[in-house]
């Protein structure tokens, strides 16, 4: 069968090398021991992929820096009239060949959504754009689920490979990839040798065996009413998002959370326009030249959150929540806060109370 | 690969500045590149962002009409860092603009019917560019009336216009707040003379433009004259940032008011999630 290869453990260094000649490679692997913090970084010779422990931060970065600059500007005096100037202006992209080795189902199905706004909108992001259609997503079957992890919730799954160009696959002795696009398998095809029979079909149970597991108890899509008709009910936000402390770490890990700020960085005659990753937990979030602040509480703010993300999205786009299920929110949350709870409570004690 | 980034502000020059208060200024900006200015094209209510580089950005509403096309016209209040620039800037200097931007005033269907202005302070700058249009389309409608509050006598934009909308056709009603020396207007908050002056609804439009308490007071007033919430429109303003629906912040529910808005029907307003 075409369009797969099998790569065994202590080969997998060699493939890394191979694709890094092509490629910005970027893979799960250890940032600190001590804390066990696993985020992607960047692959060079000699640094180990971290494939069997899930990482803290999602590869969001790669596609959307946490700081990007769109253009840089200089004011240039006018010679003959130095009280004129004009304003040079100067885009910058980065957009070489990209492939995010490694990543989870959660962590590559997170730009879905960013698909959705960046690309399909009324305006294109030309930034996110040009980093898209250059990436491509090497995406682990996921082995290695938690208690918080509700990727089967939000119709995804520990085998779902939306959005990937290519399954590695973890079987005995190594992992079997499988080309999944027309690059996907272009590139597996010119990366190895096929799996025998043998790997081929152990790659191929791997898949149906976690495809079947459930990550995560209850559906929770469906709540985009339920959260209209909770809405003005203060008594339950109040309940749910008391412990807050509107740190802002639940955005800042969550996969789908796009939401940024544009500022000015300048220094003498010249700066840049900068975007950087903002969030809706923020007072400043909203809060208007004038002083208002639609979102004066973090009762408004979480409820825009968990609206954003099980309401408004959906309604916007075809029912699709922009949650991925990862489970990043709740277990870096410092004080404990469950998304999974609050989004099914409030259906239950609607139903409770009618 | 050139293709339409959004984020790329288009250079412009301030050519004329006009302080309308001690708070609020006109500027007047041409776009730099003359072909752009030229293709300019744009509909009463659209906004427009202004960049002061090495400042920001910040949302004014092109409040020059489209049916007059020799610069585009934005009134800054001093609020913010970006407004607090663009009031210390000079007649030469340089600043960004991304526009036209949002929706707009559906003026079409506004067509032979009698309209209604409610104004208070700077958000009379969205009122002006869709009053100046129907003047400058005034065989299209039908009564133009509006009534134009402020703080203080010395706290209304345009006044320097007043006589020509007179003459072009439209009956102006101002107001100020509180009693001031030597003002022969009518004196009390927009909604009251509102009520006081009780417009009939019977094929009328209401515009609504102001601050969130005076628009409330407002909408509630019409509602008590009888208008249908088909027959009012309002703008709203929430923080911005990028101004094209994707940086995520000036969302109410679903929509955004930046490219769902900033006009919205009190009918629509009505099914949107209270969150304004």
């Amino acid at each position: 069968m075409s369009g797969k290869i099998f790569v065994a453990h202590d080969a997998l260094s060699g493939l890394l090398d191979d694709l890094s000649k092509k490629f910005k490679v970027w893979i799960p692997q250890m940032m600190d021991q001590a804390s066990g913090h696993i985020a992607f970084g960047v692959y060079a010779p000699g640094k180990k992929p971290e494939l069997t422990r899930r990482s803290r931060l999602s590869p969001k970065k790669i596609l959307f820096p946490s700081m990007d600059t769109l253009f840089k500007f200089t004011y240039v005096k006018d010679p003959k009239d130095p009280v004129r100037y004009t304003i040079d202006l100067k885009e910058s992209f980065d957009n070489g060949p990209t492939l995010v080795f490694g990543a989870r189902p959660c962590d590559t199905r997170g730009f879905q959504t960013f698909d959705q706004v960046f690309l399909k909108g009324q305006y294109k992001d030309v930034y996110y754009e040009r980093r898209r259609q250059n990436t491509l997503f090497a995406t682990l079957v996921c082995q290695d689920s938690d208690t918080a992890c509700f990727c089967s919730s939000v119709g995804s799954g520990p085998a779902d490979m939306t959005g990937s160009d290519m399954a590695v696959i973890p079987i005995e002795g190594g992992y079997v990839i499988e080309g999944l696009t027309d690059a996907g398998r272009k590139l597996v095809e010119t990366s190895g040798s096929a799996p025998s029979p043998e790997q081929a079909a152990a790659a191929e149970q791997m898949k149906r065996n976690t495809a079947a597991l459930k990550i995560g108890e209850d559906d929770l899509t469906g709540y985009a009413d339920d959260l209209t008709r909770r809405f003005t009910d203060m008594d339950f936000w109040r309940e749910q998002v008391s412990p807050c402390i509107t740190c802002g770490v639940c955005t800042w890990v969550c996969p789908t959370c796009y939401c940024f700020s544009i500022t000015d960085e300048a220094s003498g005659m010249s700066g840049e326009r900068m975007r950087s990753w903002d969030s809706c937990m923020f007072y400043l979030y909203t809060l208007e030249a004038r002083g208002h602040n639609p979102r004066p509480t973090k009762m408004e703010r979480y409820r825009n959150r968990v609206g954003h993300k099980f309401s408004y999205f959906p309604k916007k786009y075809d029912g699709m929540v922009s949650c991925c299920g990862c489970g990043r929110c709740i277990r870096t949350c410092p004080v404990s806060i469950d998304i999974r709870k609050v989004v099914k409570e409030l259906k239950e004690t609607a139903d409770d109370r009618a | 690969m050139t293709e339409l980034n959004p984020y790329r502000p288009e250079m412009a020059t301030v050519i004329e500045i006009v302080e309308e208060t001690h708070n609020i200024r006109t500027l007047r900006v041409l776009l730099n590149d003359p072909e752009k200015m030229k293709a300019f094209s744009f509909q009463p209510g659209q906004v427009g962002q202004l960049s002061v580089f090495g400042y920001g950005e910040s949302t004014f509403v092109i409040n020059s009409p489209p049916t007059r096309r020799d610069y585009l016209q934005f009134s800054i209040m001093q609020a913010g860092e970006v407004a607090g620039r663009l009031h210390q800037l000079n007649v030469g200097d340089q600043i960004g603009v991304r526009a036209p931007l949002g929706n707009y005033f559906p003026y079409e269907n506004m067509k032979g019917r009698d309209i209604l202005f409610v104004g208070g302070g700077i958000a009379m700058a969205p009122l002006r560019t869709l009053l100046l249009f129907m003047l400058d389309n005034r065989k299209d409608y039908g009564d133009i009336t509006l009534i134009y509050g402020a703080r203080t006598p010395n706290d209304f934009c345009y006044t320097y216009e007043f006589d020509d909308w007179k003459k072009a056709g439209a009956s102006l009603i101002l107001t100020v707040d509180n009693e001031a020396p030597d003002w022969p207007h009518r004196v009390g908050v927009v909604p009251k003379v509102l009520a006081e002056e009780a417009p009939n609804p019977k094929n009328r439009i209401a515009v609504t433009c102001g601050p969130p308490i005076m628009i409330k007071f407002a909408l509630a007033a019409l509602k008590q004259l009888g208008y249908a919430d088909e027959q009012i429109y309002t703008t709203l303003e929430k923080r911005m940032k990028c101004g094209i629906g994707i940086c995520g912040r000036c969302n109410i529910g679903e929509k955004y008011v930046c490219i769902d808005g900033p006009v919205f029907s009190c009918a629509q307003l009505s099914a949107m999630l209270p969150e304004l």
